[in-house]
């Protein structure tokens, strides 16, 4: 058996980053375990630009922005396993985990950060009807062969789903010669970010379809077609509006699921809502010394979110290792009237911190209003000129407010227009 | 007249309202949260400008490809003509993060830089 004092779970952009901040709070015994072959995540995929501008005030492709964090790793001599793969973490915090050259290995930690990130939506959550040709995968997929292995996976191409990948493949593939006929969305909105519908569909005169759906996929062995059709205010398909679209690649943008078998299979409370843990303002989940960050929290639409996020998680699970945490004391927070979740889920009320809330709401809106609120009495109200569902929000409390609130109470964040 | 754009230098992604005089002269821009929004503005009416991403074949290194990237915004004019450019490249591993591809592509000004590290096999 391996001992550790810090164990995390996934060496991205978030596990890096808590092990950094983690290690910078005086833990010393850290260890990384990275499934893949190399650490980064997903952004050794995201060759795009526009990573960074928060965090480094600099626009950084995907690589790049990994790079930097897998410098800091190295140079503060923090462990890394890659090709290692977590089967199971057990009620007591011991990692079982498997490689090609140590077989199964056990390691006890005192604390563990979950950062295993999230994995798109397929096609059998969507229920199409039609064929299983060839040629229909998720956006994500298509950048790994664009990107890393060098293939282009068709030349005539539909997307359905106008998340950001989609949006981002679109423009790569017609860098790369391929056809992108439209994108559907069938939302009346895009859930993606402004700046990636207008650099990469309004650039290359690609149409974003909103309120439209696949109905149908035609072919045998490959793909030949879908069928679209728009969609009434209840996402069906209207009669009539059917519409034969030919093509060789269906690419699927759709959504992200936090992947959280691990934190299921261990006990750990899942927000229904997020698909990720329910934790407090350390980022601390239902379990004892165990952590969370980054997109198996809550899906997020940029890294650099993720990054401080992940310091938090980093320094919350240095605290519990140097056992500097405060007794908790909880109230608990809830988004209603169009805010579809709040993360933290709970807030320590003796932590002392200032307390950032981050939030989602369900539609687009224009000149609103964000309450908080405690017993019906409103703590404070921010303005907002737009919000959308494609762009998290944030709200923050200070530790002087949060300390006279009533125990137990809830912290509610809404919106009104 | 009034010009409605979005601001694409960051993800915040601010609505823009720019207003321009007959002859095309920038009056005003409102609507942004920082100054990159003004800049954005002014060149969208004029010149506009995006970071090119793509990539590059390696020849002998542990990846078939590396990612590249503008190292500055491009005229959106030359940035199909410089993705023929970079595809013709086949460059040598190992290649470091940082170095210069394509030095002045297309006498814009601009380089062409790995936005990766690529070692030898």
């Amino acid at each position: 058996m391996l001992n550790y004092d810090l164990v995390v779970v996934g060496g991205g952009p978030a596990g890096m980053a808590a092990a950094l901040k983690a290690k910078e709070c005086g833990v010393n015994s850290i260890i990384i375990l990275e499934r893949a072959e190399t650490l980064g995540g997903i952004l050794e995929q995201c060759i795009h630009t526009g990573f960074g501008l928060h965090y480094f005030n600099e626009e950084l492709s995907g690589p790049e922005y990994a790079y930097r964090f897998i410098d800091l790793v190295e140079q503060n001599e923090i462990e890394v396993k890659t090709d290692t793969m977590v089967l199971g973490i057990s009620a007591d915090n011991v990692v079982t985990a498997t490689n090609n050259q140590e077989g199964i290995i056990s390691i006890a930690a005192k604390a563990i950060v979950l950062a295993m990130g999230c994995r798109e939506r397929p096609r059998g959550s969507l229920n199409i009807a039609g064929t299983r040709a060839a040629g229909i995968m998720t956006a994500g997929t298509a950048q790994k062969y664009v990107n890393i292995d060098g293939y282009l996976p068709g030349k005539k191409v539909v997307i359905l789903g106008s998340g950001d990948i989609g949006l981002i493949m679109a423009r790569r593939m017609t860098l790369e010669g391929a056809e992108v006929k439209m994108v559907l969305e069938l939302m009346p909105y895009s859930g993606g970010l402004t700046r990636n519908i207008v650099q990469c569909l309004e650039d290359y005169n690609i149409p974003l379809k909103l309120s439209c759906t696949v109905i149908d996929i035609h072919g045998r062995e490959r793909l030949e077609g879908v069928t679209i059709a728009k969609v009434d205010r209840n996402r069906r398909p209207i009669k009539g509006t059917e519409e034969y679209v030919a093509c060789d690649t269906l690419l699927l943008s759709v959504g992200l699921i936090p992947e959280n078998e691990l934190s299921a299979a261990m006990g750990i409370e899942i927000d229904p809502v997020t698909g990720g843990p329910i934790v407090g303002e350390n980022r601390e989940t239902t379990h004892k010394g165990v952590f969370a960050c980054g997109n198996v929290l809550h899906v997020h639409d940029l890294v650099d979110y993720v990054t401080i996020e992940s310091q938090i998680a980093g320094e919350g699970a240095a605290n519990y290792i140097l056992a500097l945490e405060e007794e908790a004391i909880y109230v608990t927070t809830k988004g209603i009237d169009g805010v579809r979740y709040v993360v933290p889920q709970r807030i320590n009320i003796n932590s002392d911190k200032d307390v950032k809330l981050y939030f989602r709401v369900g539609q687009t809106y224009k000149n609103a209003k964000i309450f908080l609120e405690n017993n019906e009495e409103i703590i404070l109200s921010r303005r907002r000129p737009k919000l959308a569902p494609g762009e998290m929000e944030d709200i923050t409390i200070k530790s002087e407010v949060l300390r006279e609130l009533p125990v137990n109470s809830e912290l509610i964040v809404r919106v009104e227009v | 007249m009034n010009k409605e754009m979005v601001c694409v230098a960051c993800p915040i992604g601010c609505s823009l309202v720019v207003e321009l005089d007959k002859a095309g002269t920038i009056l005003s821009v409102a609507g942004n949260q920082c100054k990159r929004g003004n800049e954005y503005a002014i060149t969208e009416c004029t010149a506009p400008t995006r970071t090119l991403t793509t990539t590059a074949k390696v020849l002998g290194g542990i990846t078939p490809l590396v990612p590249v990237r503008s190292a500055k915004p491009l005229p959106k004019g030359l940035l199909i003509e410089s993705v023929k450019l970079i595809n013709a490249l086949k460059i040598k591993a190992p290649i470091k993060i940082g170095d210069v591809l394509i030095a002045n592509v297309l006498d814009s000004g601009v380089d062409i830089i790995a936005s990766n590290s690529c070692p030898k096999m």
